[in-house]
């Protein structure tokens, strides 16, 4: 690709994705909300990052990601459950997965 | 500024530096892999300052990788990024009054610091992980950047060191908490179901979105019981 090309678009898409970004603060500072719409715009984002956990864990593309990533992140999470801190899950999560590929699980 | 530091205590410091570290051997790869593809050195350190959305970044050099067209990559990129807008709507009043906090502010906005600012139960708190998080996240990802798309081919591979699965369970650990809330557990669940079963046929960034009728059977869900509620 010509580099103006790959300049422009790169540009654009950044252009774009801080729109994206810009939007959300600038119609809340707009609109009041009541309480409730305020719990239902804190769910909203909790929803989106799980939707974002489960694609990430399962998914790779439009295939199954393969078993090793979801154990890690269900190894995990069941850690989060149980409320150990936060660098032994994401330590945990990811050595389940490196250890499952290293004895053959894809 | 120096309030966001003095609000940050040791352990959310911490996090915050462990998901930064990880974040920078994502972006260590990622630059790799971009120059590993034909990219020249500058176009995934362009990239990564002017986007900074490490998802997008990888669907954009992917597609023009595979010899897809420019305005196709950057489709996609931006319908991956579109969740950055009703996660804006969620934390607004993070960012802070003034212009310049507000357009720096936007930039940093990322699933990560999205997800330790709700994970946090005071506005100061909030605050001091939206910035602290951002702000680590983009020098420690463009410096990885930069290390990878120099190093070449060092740490293509993430996988081997499971770092894959260490990103969704950045993002596990911190929604976890407000899962505990059952009126929150419904639409959660409902929306994963609806992302999980349209990934195989809709484009990237897409099924994410689509989670958000998981919040409409919140709605729908939520209006007898105050319905019950209103006739005590």
């Amino acid at each position: 690709m010509e580099p103006l090309t790959l300049i422009i678009a790169t540009v654009v898409l950044g252009a774009g994705t801080f729109a994206f970004r810009f939007a959300g603060p600038v119609l809340r500072a707009r609109v009041t909300l009541s309480p409730r719409s305020e719990r239902l715009m804190a769910t909203a984002a909790v929803v989106l990052l799980a939707a974002l956990v489960a694609i990430t864990a399962l998914t790779d593309g439009h295939e199954f990601a393969g078993f090793a990533r979801p154990a890690g992140v269900l190894v995990g999470g069941v850690l989060a459950w149980r409320k150990a801190p936060f660098v032994v899950v994401v330590l945990a999560a990811g050595a389940t997965a490196a250890l499952l590929r290293v004895v053959g699980v894809p | 500024m120096r309030s966001i530091w003095r609000t940050l205590d040791r352990d959310l410091a911490r996090d915050i530096g462990l998901v930064c570290l990880a974040d920078c051997i994502v972006g260590v790869s990622y630059g790799a892999i971009a120059v590993g593809s034909g990219f020249p050195i500058w176009a995934p350190m362009l990239l990564s300052l002017v986007v900074f959305a490490g998802a997008s970044q990888f669907m954009f050099i992917g597609i023009v990788a595979s010899g897809g067209n420019p305005i196709a990559a950057v489709v996609a990129g931006l319908l991956v990024n579109a969740r950055h807008l009703p996660f804006g709507f969620a934390i607004g009043d993070v960012l802070g009054k003034s212009w310049a906090r507000r357009l720096v502010g936007t930039h940093l906005m990322i699933d990560e610091n999205v997800a330790f600012a709700l994970a946090q139960r005071d506005a100061d708190r909030r605050r001091a992980a939206y910035w602290a998080c951002g702000i680590g996240l983009f020098v420690c990802w463009n410096a990885g950047v930069v290390a990878g798309a120099f190093a070449g081919t060092a740490i293509a591979d993430t996988s081997a060191f499971g770092l894959d699965a260490a990103f969704p369970a950045v993002l596990l650990a911190l929604v976890l908490p407000a899962l505990r809330d059952k009126a929150t557990r419904l639409p959660v669940a409902i929306g994963v179901v609806v992302a999980l079963a349209t990934t195989p046929f809709l484009p990237a960034g897409l099924p994410v979105l689509l989670a958000l009728v998981g919040v409409l059977a919140g709605i729908a869900a939520k209006d007898p019981e105050r319905e019950t509620e209103g006739a005590h």
